[in-house]
């Protein structure tokens, strides 16, 4: 099972501003262990933002995204109590989704 | 103009238009679809080939962000923005990486046209923001020297 995102949503004016910081190792499969061995290729290939079943963010990811992959985006529609889920899946097919209250 | 951009522009005349077609079919569905060809990519040519970017134009409504400097490779803050009205999609390609493409957006009608994200990179190389607007593409880049590559082993 996949660590928890940390989300922050924020209402600031009309837009509420949000902050997705993941816990993923965002491995390349380019690199090699102490022994010489390729270490397997292991990243999130796809995320999605949803506010209140709205998509506001839909994202594609290579390996070249950094290891605990951190996101920060602003929408617009969204209300001080209003829920945002975010989900991804990896290469491996993992997922995991979590949600943030607006404040 | 020089020639390689001229050699891009050729190629994704004949080879894009099937491909834009089909890539952004796909798209407008819950959710985005990885895109295997344009991830594997292995330079900025092909990658834009495989996004479908046949003609673009460089635009300073388009912007790349990120200090001039990054000490570590592996932790890159690098924020793409457009001004554009009806941004629609950016993506983040990394010119010098294995595989330039670094990460893709699409941006719905409310969102604003301006994400930051952390990516990595194998050294200092032009890092580009790619924009599509009204179905037109657009660009901007930047450099960003990296005084520790990323990518290694």
């Amino acid at each position: 099972m996949a660590d928890p995102m940390r989300i922050r949503a924020v209402l600031n004016g009309d837009k509420v501003e949000v902050k997705v910081l993941i816990r993923h190792d965002m491995e390349t499969g380019l690199r090699k262990d102490q022994a010489g061995e390729i270490i397997p290729p292991h990243f999130i290939k796809t995320l999605i933002a949803q506010y209140e079943g709205k998509t506001v963010l839909d994202a594609v990811m290579g390996i070249s995204v950094s290891k605990d992959p951190f996101l920060h985006f602003k929408f617009k529609g969204g209300v001080k109590g209003g829920k945002l889920n975010v989900t991804w899946v990896d290469n491996l097919g993992d997922t995991r989704t979590d949600s943030a209250i607006i404040s | 103009m020089n020639q390689s951009r001229r050699d891009i522009l050729r190629m994704t005349s004949v080879l894009g238009l099937g491909l834009v077609g089909n890539l952004f079919g796909s798209l407008n569905v819950f959710g985005a679809e990885w895109m295997p060809k344009s991830f594997d990519a292995k330079n900025l040519a092909d990658a834009l080939k495989e996004l479908g970017v046949d003609k673009y134009t460089v635009s300073s409504d388009v912007a790349v962000v990120s200090a001039e400097i990054a000490e570590n490779g592996a932790v890159v803050p690098v924020s793409v923005s457009s001004v554009i009205p009806n941004t629609e999609y950016m993506a983040i390609l990394v010119e010098k990486n294995p595989s330039p493409l670094s990460a893709a957006f699409n941006i719905p009608e409310g969102t604003e046209a301006s994400v930051t994200t952390r990516v990595k990179m194998g050294g200092t190389s032009n890092v580009y923001a790619v924009v599509k607007a009204d179905g037109k593409w657009f660009l901007a880049s930047k450099e960003i020297k990296v005084t520790l590559g990323g990518c290694g082993g």
